[in-house]
């Protein structure tokens, strides 16, 4: 047998109509790669379909990519070269297929990026560039093709050339080659061209034999995200594939993000002929832990040293692949690694599109990059992209699949590691409970009590359903209290006498104080007329966990608004101790915060709740 | 690691990867080349023991030597076997060709397995070097509910993050063995010396290159008796693996209906 050939990963990319499958075709041919009768049969299917040799039809598998001349779905091919073997992705150029583009280039090792000499450089020319570095292509060679179409001319090919270069510098990368070609007709393909005989750089197949495998990670930090735990026997194997780094019987490891550290006791290995001592990245393995751990599908073991990050915070450069826009606030979950949490956008840094950087944005749309930040909703383990690529990276996940994916930036990212220890030293001295700073920076606020007080009418159940939620799009844990959900269960024995009515806040006062203990945001929304109902509220929940909200507006100003016709009703006589008419509504004297809903608009209202609770529930 | 040793660490990743994503997996094992060597990948990925049954749809036309093949090593590999049977070519789309229609039956048995033992993952040996359907697969595959392959609208799959998460009713289907050829196969059963079915290996100057239903599945001429000749046979050919299937030849788009429709 042969020595074997380096096996090359490589990806085919450009805008629809570049020509990309007919170079593909024609690489094939001048490989001699093309399965037998396949030149014939080519031949056959272009006939039928009244054309010239439609190089395409080589991959283009499916009835309508051939009826329409497109590329719908990645396609696979494989030929040799002199010194490499390829395995070469042609990924579809066409807007609508970026998703197909991206599976096929996420795995290759390098990228060919065609420009038709015809058209120039387009927007999407731009997007799949820009995609390719973050994607992790690093080796890249541009192939203008087409040249009769500018009638091979040198000074031409230079201009688009430069283009090409200038743009690629601008996204991070650099071209090994630009290549001047019509793969059609072969001209610098396999075979140098006389009628570009001005150019004097290599062939296509010439530079694709500078491309090498994608290095391996060996050399980075160890890192083990655990696929699985299986009992075989006695043991508890922890499987996985080390994605990189080495890693030895013997080795002291951490487990994240639960935080413990056991040594490996074995390398477990289906079959293997003598017991493994050691492995490295891109093994697929099992270990064994000297200790048990509460290690599942999710953990990540690395070395003590050189441990990834903890947080439930990062940014990140994200692409997003549905045709409905991400706005900020919506609930995602990211995958990483073996791992999946839930996640969601809580700002838009800047918006990445080929036509420029937009900052300020509230959505990314269709096959748009953004720079953004993400909150999770659970700490997780992770690694800057650029220094582990491996466990840098994740996918957005939403019901429909994979909407979009990601690569994480953690630079200026705070490690909550030993914050965690620190309070994971805490949870034995507090008898098995949570302590309140652990739950708060989990969730990234603290609990209130956001006590709104008022006049029937003046828009405290409005106002409160209006925070609950954009609280909620920004990630925050919070829950409404009010008449309708407390008195269908919690206060069903209560009427509305006066006794009742002051149990009712006393229980109402209790309830949101537990809520608050909890780490949410508590918003009650009662009339809550009497001071003392108030202050036994705020001596419920603490005196730093509570903030009473006057929602100001004038008996007459509710009593035109009239939302539920109760006003009408109480003047009537049809409800009797009805606040403001037949009974007395205490007004706060030093309420924390007073929304003036008669003075101000409702969205001018809602925003200054808004800012208010923000700012009182910083961690 | 080498070139097998790269293929065989990300057949094992996927493995487990269905395991823990996927609630009850089924694996289809055609007696195949390359089913056998996805038998040896799970047991290499799962200590020995695979957590879910292996199904041979038994379209009752195959070699006797699959059979014999078959009730050896699913005792000696200790497989959860399920043998599930085929409905008569009668009952198949009459508009598909002749060999076509007869593997069309292979689709039917494996649906009417799906429905009845409710399956969520179907493991299936296929290989994107195969044939150009094939090669536009993903690794994670979701079917509809009627067992259909949408390949217009097949969901991005990157970084090895794979999803299986579907509504009730969407099957998956895992494709092991997607990144490897024809020649890494055979390398791979010589360096892990495993059992083959002979019908592979040349006998009066014609072998087996691909197995399916003896009726429309034909020898190719061949000289290469053992697995080391077939190996070098392989380097040296242009010829299509699936040139003696007769299904794949009958009409241009014959076998992308019959995967549509949820063929393998």
């Amino acid at each position: 047998m042969a020595e074997e050939l380096k096996t090359v990963r490589l990806v085919i990319v450009g805008e629809v109509d570049h020509g990309k499958s007919t170079l593909v075709g024609r690489l094939l041919y001048d490989t001699n790669s093309l399965a037998e009768g396949k030149l014939e049969a080519l031949e056959a299917i272009s006939k039928k379909r009244g054309r010239a040799i439609e190089w395409a039809f080589a991959l283009d598998a499916f009835q309508a990519e051939r009826d329409q001349g497109i590329t719908i779905d990645t396609t696979t091919v494989w030929f040799n070269t002199k010194r490499r073997q390829f395995v070469l992705v042609d990924a579809p150029g066409h807007h609508e297929f970026v998703r197909n583009m991206i599976t096929g280039a996420a795995e290759s090792d390098a990228a060919l990026l065609l420009i038709d000499a015809g058209e120039g450089i387009k927007p999407q020319t731009r997007r799949h560039a820009m995609l390719l570095y973050l994607l992790g292509v690093r080796q890249l060679v541009v192939l203008v093709n087409k040249l009769d179409l500018i009638d091979f001319s040198e000074r031409e090919f230079a201009r688009l050339s430069g283009e090409a270069q200038a743009l690629l510098a601008e996204v991070g990368l650099k071209a090994n080659a630009v290549i001047p070609a019509a793969a059609r007709d072969g001209d610098n393909i396999a075979n140098r061209s006389e009628r570009m005989a001005w150019y004097a750089g290599p062939t296509l197949l010439e530079s694709l034999d500078g491309f090498d495998p994608a290095p391996t990670s060996e050399a980075l930090p160890f890192r083990f995200p655990v696929q699985d735990t299986y009992r075989v026997g006695e043991k508890r194997i922890y499987a996985g594939r080390i994605e990189s780094g080495k890693v030895a019987v013997g080795d002291m490891v951490l487990v994240s993000p639960v935080n413990r550290q056991t040594r490996v006791r074995s390398i477990e290995v289906f079959g293997a002929a003598a017991p493994v001592q050691h492995a490295h990245a891109g093994q697929s393995v099992g270990l064994t832990l000297d200790d048990q751990v509460f290690a599942d599908r999710g953990a990540l073991f690395s070395h003590v040293e050189q441990a990834p990050i903890e947080t439930n915070e990062i940014k990140a450069r994200i692409f997003w692949l549905p045709k409905s826009p991400l706005v900020v606030g919506q609930a995602l979950r990211m995958r990483i690694g073996t791992s999946e949490v839930p996640a969601q956008i809580t700002e838009i840094v800047t918006r990445i599109r080929p036509a420029g950087l937009e900052s300020g944005a509230k959505s990314i749309e269709q096959n748009d990059l953004a720079d953004v930040r993400l909150r999770l909703g659970e700490v997780i383990a992770i690694d800057n992209y650029l220094d582990l690529p491996a466990t840098g990276r994740f996918a957005l996940v939403d019901i429909s699949g994979v909407v979009g994916g990601g690569v994480a930036d953690l630079h200026g990212v705070p490690d909550q590691r030993r914050l965690r220890t620190q309070a994971g030293t805490n949870l034995t001295a507090v008898a098995h409970s949570v302590p309140k700073d652990v739950r708060n920076l989990r969730n990234g606020h603290r609990g209130l009590v956001i006590w709104l007080t008022g006049l029937s009418g003046a828009g405290k159940s409005t106002l409160g359903m209006a925070l609950e939620r954009r609280l909620f799009e920004r990630g925050y844990q919070t829950y409404v209290l009010d008449g309708d959900n407390v008195r269908r269960g919690l206060n069903s024995d209560l009427t509305f006498s006066a006794d009742d009515r002051t149990e009712n806040i006393r229980r109402v006062a209790e309830v949101a104080a537990l809520f608050a203990d909890g780490g949410t945001i508590a918003i009650t929304a009662f009339i809550s007329p009497f001071r003392a109902g108030r202050e036994h509220a705020r001596k419920a929940a603490g005196e730093t966990n509570f903030a009473e909200i006057y929602v100001k507006a004038s008996l007459a100003a509710c009593e035109a608004r009239d939302p539920k016709g109760l006003y009408v009703k109480a003047r009537k006589g049809e409800i009797r101790d009805f606040t403001g008419i037949s009974a007395d509504y205490e007004e706060p004297e030093n309420a924390d915060l007073v929304v003036d809903t008669e003075a101000h608009d409702f969205e001018q209202c809602l925003e200054q709740l808004f800012e208010y609770v923000v700012r009182q529930t910083k961690v | 690691m080498d070139h097998l040793d790269r293929l065989e660490s990300q057949s094992i990743y996927i493995f487990r990867e269905a395991r823990a994503l996927v609630p009850r997996l089924g694996m289809l094992w055609s007696l195949g080349k390359d089913s056998n060597v996805m038998v040896w990948l799970a047991r290499k990925a799962f200590y020995g023991k695979l957590p879910f049954p292996v199904m041979h749809i038994d379209t009752g036309r195959k070699f006797p030597e699959m059979y014999e093949f078959r009730d050896r090593y699913s005792r000696e590999w200790d497989l959860d076997l399920i043998v599930g049977d085929c409905p008569p070519v009668e009952d198949m789309d009459p508009t598909l060709p002749p060999a076509a229609r007869s593997a069309a039956r292979k689709t039917f048995g494996l649906k009417r397995m799906i429905a009845e033992r409710g399956f969520g993952g179907i493991i299936a040996g296929i290989r994107r070097d195969e044939e150009s359907i094939r090669a536009k697969e993903r690794i994670f595959s979701p079917r509809a509910v009627d067992g259909e392959w949408n390949f217009r609208d097949q969901p991005p799959e990157f970084w090895n993050l794979y999803h299986a998460n579907y509504p009730a009713g969407v099957h998956v289907r895992i494709h092991p063995l997607l990144q490897w050829r024809e020649i890494d196969i055979w390398r791979y059963i010589q360096r892990e010396k495993m059992p083959i079915i002979d019908l592979y290996l040349a006998r009066n100057g014609k072998r087996y290159r691909s197995l399916g239903d003896k009726d429309i599945t034909n020898p190719m001429a061949s000289e290469a008796d053992t697995i080391e000749k077939i190996i070098v046979e392989l380097e040296n050919t242009r010829q299509s693996e699936r040139a003696g299937r007769a299904m794949d030849h009958e009409s241009e788009d014959a076998f992308e209906r019959l995967r549509r429709a949820g063929y393998m």
